[in-house]
């Protein structure tokens, strides 16, 4: 079984869900208004999103900012702690990689992308 | 006169009171929090998008909490500084790098300036820089689950206590349909019966401490507990859920490994001695689709560490016996005041002792209350000690009853992870720190790459430094008792000739000491931030920055009140008479 939402019909909050959506690769993820991307990720049945070293997948761990395992590209902006950030509805989410693939600096979801997007500074990945 | 200008990091029980008091002792205060709404993970907050019409459902002594939040947000001398990070705090002219924790102090007498990221969504681009230069600073930046290593921790449904408990009251996500709460203290209660009232089923409670271990801390001396009935009523909610959804909670019993292709599918149970060594014959294997732990808590030291205060504590090296510590770790070393080592910084809350929300309060409250120049013979600040003292004593219980005992590394395989980020293995500490070339903090470091990873060793760095003492330094560490399946070689206890040579105090080459809570950059800011310019805060604020509305009326200034501990069910207000309430305004 994945995480899913608490039914809203018996949340004994009394909460009132407005759905969003954003794309994960590219692929569409619901959610509801005020979720996190790791809640959003969570609810529409991802549990691991990101790869550590050795390939093998990662995903909430902490919850509350400390581990940084839940990791993704939001937007354009790399490195987003996805369970500290709120989803808008659009949001563009990929995943991202720490696996060790000998690929080359400037592919997307490597080290040495990450590396070298942090040395063009502001100029680029910054925001879309 | 100008009163005197109060900084506040971290919005949780302790931050809220501190800035509740100074506003009441007549200080201007900036609160900053890196969240969007105050609360801490105690009182953590459903989004306001869900529209909630029973917030306060999911919270205890939230009434007395949604009370101070509305009079501390909206009092005409805080500013509240929502999604704001404090990435580095910088010592003035003269001494701007502390050598060392409680190293000499900044000859300005000044608190360090703060440096501020704000006004933005978390980890985006674009945030802005500020700088905070305050009268006084109080550090209340609470702690995080400490989750010990095993093998399969890093699988995916393997999650820390806490982030159950904050999907599930933050967001009303439940992690799993079919969950094990595993680990060490009572935090483990409301966590099970989070998941319970977001309708998982919880399998079992699993403390790791005997019964033995758990009674002769908490059974003697329980006068003391009695001061901090403020948790009972929690606690007794948390059992009787537990009992009415027929959870088992087994005491001296804990999971030593999860398993599963790609996601944790089961988790091995295992029954333990007092030292948390395995009980040989008694795993058991249960089918789960998530597994909750905690094993204890962190306190979160980076600003502290930054400004310099001195800590105490046996440095994450819990189980030792040292006879200096707690058992639990490194906390900041406060005075009856909440004053650190470090002139015009007080601490308060998680990062001075796991006491709970009462005592964070009462500290929060003390520490405000002193950082605002308060009248230090006010009555209600004498309520106060006692009760910061009370929740002191619950404290030191609370470690008794649930150490974490030196057993625990005799789960460990050689291929089990260790430094998640980084995926450096038992084995490979093993080998690091049985080299002798390799057996300084600095060059293991170098060579395994434990801590060096995103999270820079907040998740393992007291694990590291244990393992370290244990296999290889410290005479005083003792070997590791029953191992399963290590190295060979590794648990030798060698290093007659390191005596004395702690893990962190060194400051070779001229570098500062490898403390694992040394982290300059606090919280990750991107290089576009880092190059623009920070503007003071205060000037030209932006649209977004809370300065920018000067017409909040001012509401009655706070009283300082009596936490629940001392008061159950009501909340005591100061002698409105006394003057020191309200000397400016």
């Amino acid at each position: 079984m994945s995480p899913r939402l608490v039914p809203v019909e018996s949340d004994s909050t009394g909460r009132r869900d407005r759905p969003l959506r954003i794309t994960v690769d590219g692929e569409p993820a619901d959610g509801v208004e005020g979720q996190t991307v790791a809640g959003v990720l969570l609810v529409s049945g991802r549990l691991a999103w990101r790869e550590g070293p050795s390939g093998a997948g990662r995903g909430v761990f902490c919850g509350i900012g400390v581990c940084f395992d839940c990791l993704v590209t939001v937007n354009g902006d790399r490195d987003v702690r996805a369970c500290r950030r709120r989803a808008v509805d659009g949001d563009v989410v990929h995943t991202q990689s720490r696996a060790r693939t000998g690929l080359c600096p400037g592919t997307p979801g490597t080290q040495a992308a990450s590396r070298a997007e942090a040395q063009a500074g502001p100029q680029t990945g910054e925001g879309e | 006169m100008t009163p005197r200008h109060v900084g506040v990091v971290g919005a949780g029980p302790a931050g809220l009171a501190a800035a509740h008091a100074a506003l009441a002792a007549g200080a201007r205060v900036t609160l900053i929090d890196a969240a969007e709404q105050p609360g801490g993970q105690y009182h953590r907050m459903l989004p306001e998008a869900y529209a909630a019409e029973r917030p306060g459902r999911l919270q205890h002594g939230w009434q007395e909490f949604e009370r101070r939040r509305r009079q501390v947000l909206t009092h005409r001398r805080c500013s509240w500084l929502p999604e704001t990070s404090v990435w580095a705090l910088e010592r003035h002219e003269g001494n701007p790098e502390p050598a060392a924790p409680g190293g000499p102090a900044d000859p300005t007498g000044r608190p360090p300036r703060v440096h501020l990221l704000c006004g933005g969504p978390a980890d985006g681009s674009g945030r802005g820089r500020r700088t905070l230069d305050v009268d006084a600073l109080v550090l209340a930046t609470g702690a995080h689950d400490r989750v010990l290593p095993f093998p399969g921790w890093q699988l995916p449904g393997v999650f820390t206590a806490g982030a159950a408990q904050a999907l599930a009251k933050g967001e009303r996500v439940a992690v799993g349909e079919r969950a094990v709460v595993a680990g060490s203290g009572p935090f483990l209660l409301p966590v099970a019966a989070s998941l319970l009232e977001a309708g998982s089923t919880v399998l079992e409670v699993l403390e790791a401490n005997t019964a033995g271990t758990v009674a002769r801390g908490w059974g003697s001396r329980p006068w003391e507990l009695a001061a901090q009935l403020g948790k009972t009523p929690e606690l007794a909610d948390c059992t009787a859920a537990m009992a009415r959804h027929r959870v088992p909670y087994r005491l001296g019993c804990t999971v030593v490994e999860a398993r599963g292709e790609g996601r944790v599918e089961e988790v091995v149970t295992a029954r333990l001695r007092p030292d948390w060594s395995v009980v040989g014959g008694s795993e058991r294997t249960v089918p789960v689709d998530a597994l909750c732990i905690s094993h204890g808590f962190s306190p979160q030291l980076e600003l502290p560490v930054a400004a310099g205060c001195a800590l105490h504590g046996d440095r994450g090296r819990p189980g030792l016996g040292s006879g200096t510590g707690t058992g639990t770790g490194e906390f900041v070393l406060v005075d009856d005041e909440q004053r650190t080592s470090v002139p015009g910084v007080f601490a308060a809350g998680e990062v001075t002792g796991i006491a709970g929300e009462p005592a964070a309060r009462a500290e929060g409250a003390v520490a405000g209350w002193s950082a605002a120049g308060g009248d230090r013979s006010a009555r209600a600040l004498r309520v106060l000690r006692r009760s910061r003292d009370q929740g002191r004593a619950f404290a030191r219980r609370l470690a008794r009853a649930h150490p974490i005992g030196a057993g625990w590394p005799g789960w460990l395989r050689a291929d089990t992870v260790v430094c998640r980020c980084e995926e450096t293995d038992f084995g490979a500490l093993c080998a690091a720190f049985g080299s002798e070339a390799e057996a300084s903090p600095r060059v293991a470091k170098l060579g395994t790459r434990a801590g060096l990873g995103p999270c820079q060793a907040r998740i393992c760095g007291p694990t590291v430094l244990e393992l370290r003492d244990r296999l290889g330094a410290r005479p005083d560490a003792g070997p590791i008792p029953g191992r399963r399946d290590g190295p060979g070689g590794g648990n030798r206890a060698r290093g007659e000739d390191r005596a004395g040579d702690g893990p962190r105090e060194q400051s070779a080459e001229g570098l500062p000491a490898a403390t694992p809570h040394r982290r300059p950059i606090a919280q990750p800011l991107r290089l576009g931030e880092l190059a623009a310019s920070p503007e003071p805060w205060g000037t030209a604020p932006s649209g977004t920055a809370p300065d920018a509305t000067p017409g909040t009326p001012e509401i009655a200034t706070p009283d300082i009140t009596v936490p629940d501990a001392t008061t159950p069910g009501t909340a005591e207000r100061t002698d409105p008479t006394d003057p020191s309430e309200e000397s400016t305004s």
